[in-house]
């Protein structure tokens, strides 16, 4: 028996591309503009959301038929938050170099949309394992625009990758600076993920006609 | 069985049991983890500070910031800074857990009114003395803080920077080499005025060639993080410009 059935692997590769919680539930914006003026914060953001959605989605799970629905969002943050926090303290114990980076992104995934919005919209309904390959589909989706708009952001506004200045320097205008070019400050802002998004979004539906809403 | 889960009575008994899971899980870990994080938090202070004074792993890297090792930092810590003092009003004591204090609490101390007691370091580094001044103020999202080091004729030897919650890639870059290494050199002093030194937007000068104008280039899309370092720096200054001056006044 494959460790995957067909609805198994649905669940991990279709929100990477037709169902994409960015793109497509318009779920996680609000992270998408704000950490992705560099490619590392965006990738350190991605394996995180992947390990609190995962995690969470699981206890969630296991927790479906208990719950209360009149407080079952209140539950659901206490269970997101409770994570988030018991993983920053014992990263600040054992890895405290580790923890520096991340602390910055704590507060940002205990509010980020998409770990409420798929603990609501699937872990409430389904068991453990498929809750768990949902946490996991949802945020590689995620975690791949994440890093695309990373990509152009970083490059186009600070003419680096990952901080190595891929395009020459732009003070002592070196390499591409030699022939003109200027970086574009505006990528820098917030507004610029959004057009990029856009971009993003434009390409995914003309190409599947299907994705469109009838008006 | 059947639990009927939309019952009032359910839907308190579960909160309260689930408040008291998650308070004490909460606990366990806080207090069990405690003593080692205040111990990691203990090194990464010394480590600050060393740091601001130009001791540190750094050598040809030039991107990224390299402290001494967390597991050599007490010893180098001891070599290099000679003398921990706390500053209140007048009074100058020696006490060598002066890096311990709460630079927070004292600054609000001083804001009601009373004596805060400051804290300043003397390192000494090739026979040149320089003097750390702690900081702490506030960005865009929560606190800033950090160390700004000057040598007996107030010229800046190096700073450190950290923050709490500064937005990634924007003003959470007040902590990257760039920006740092553009204080070495500037002035605290105008004249005879104290005013620190200004993150100026329209500068015009990225790499800082011209240090003394008490300004260094700004970074770009973080203009509340980088007024926050200002006024931060100013403040401190301002804190301890009586010691500064008796400095001044020595030489």
């Amino acid at each position: 028996m494959a460790l995957l059935s067909k609805k198994d692997t649905s669940l991990i590769l279709d929100p990477l591309a037709d169902n994409n919680p960015i793109t497509i539930q318009v779920l996680g914006i609000c992270s998408a503009l704000a950490i992705t003026a560099e490619l590392k914060a965006s990738i350190v953001m991605a394996v995180s959301v992947m390990f609190v959605l995962g995690m969470g989605n699981v206890v969630i799970s296991l927790m479906r038929n208990i719950i209360p629905s009149k407080i079952r969002i209140i539950v659901q943050l206490i269970v997101v938050a409770t994570l988030v926090i018991i993983v920053d303290q014992v990263l600040k114990a054992f890895a405290y170099e580790l923890s520096k980076t991340l602390s910055v992104f704590v507060g940002l995934i205990i509010t980020n949309c998409i770990i409420m919005g798929r603990f609501e919209a699937f872990a409430l309904a389904n068991k453990p394992w498929r809750s768990f390959l949902d946490g996991i589909g949802n945020s590689l989706g995620y975690g791949v625009i994440l890093i695309i708009i990373g990509f152009f952001r970083e490059l186009l506004g600070s003419g680096t990758l990952f901080g190595y200045k891929v395009l020459g320097d732009p003070i002592e205008k070196t390499g591409l600076y030699a022939t003109g070019y200027e970086n574009n400050g505006f990528m820098i802002i917030p507004p610029a993920a959004l057009i990029v998004v856009g971009i993003i979004i434009w390409v995914q539906r003309s190409r599947n006609p299907a994705l469109v809403e009838e008006n | 069985m059947a639990v009927n889960t939309d019952s009032n009575t359910y839907t308190v008994a579960f909160a309260a049991v689930m408040v008291v899971i998650v308070g004490s899980l909460l606990a366990f870990a806080a207090s069990g983890l405690s003593e080692r994080i205040a111990e990691n938090e203990k090194f990464e202070k010394q480590q600050n500070i060393l740091y601001a004074m130009g001791i540190n792993e750094n050598g040809d890297d030039e991107g990224s910031v390299n402290f001494i090792p967390a597991d050599k930092v007490a010893e180098e810590f001891t070599t290099y800074i000679k003398e921990q003092i706390v500053i209140e009003g007048d009074k100058v004591t020696k006490n060598d857990e002066a890096y311990l204090i709460d630079l927070k609490k004292e600054i609000a101390a001083s804001k009601k009114g009373e004596t805060p007691k400051l804290p300043l370091f003397i390192g000494e580094k090739d026979g040149k003395k320089s003097y750390i001044i702690p900081m702490y103020g506030k960005g865009l999202w929560d606190a800033i803080w950090g160390f700004i080091s000057v040598d007996d004729n107030l010229v800046v030897q190096g700073v450190y920077f950290d923050h709490k919650g500064e937005t990634p890639g924007l003003g959470a870059n007040i902590k990257q080499r760039y920006f740092m290494d553009d204080f070495k050199g500037e002035l605290i002093l105008k004249g005879e005025a104290f005013v620190g030194i200004k993150v100026a937007k329209g500068n015009n000068d990225p790499v800082n060639k011209i240090k003394e104008d008490n300004e260094v280039d700004a970074l770009a899309g973080a203009t509340i993080t980088g007024n926050g370092v200002s006024a931060m720096i100013k403040e401190s200054v301002n804190l301890y410009k009586p010691y500064l001056e008796s400095l001044r006044a020595k030489k």
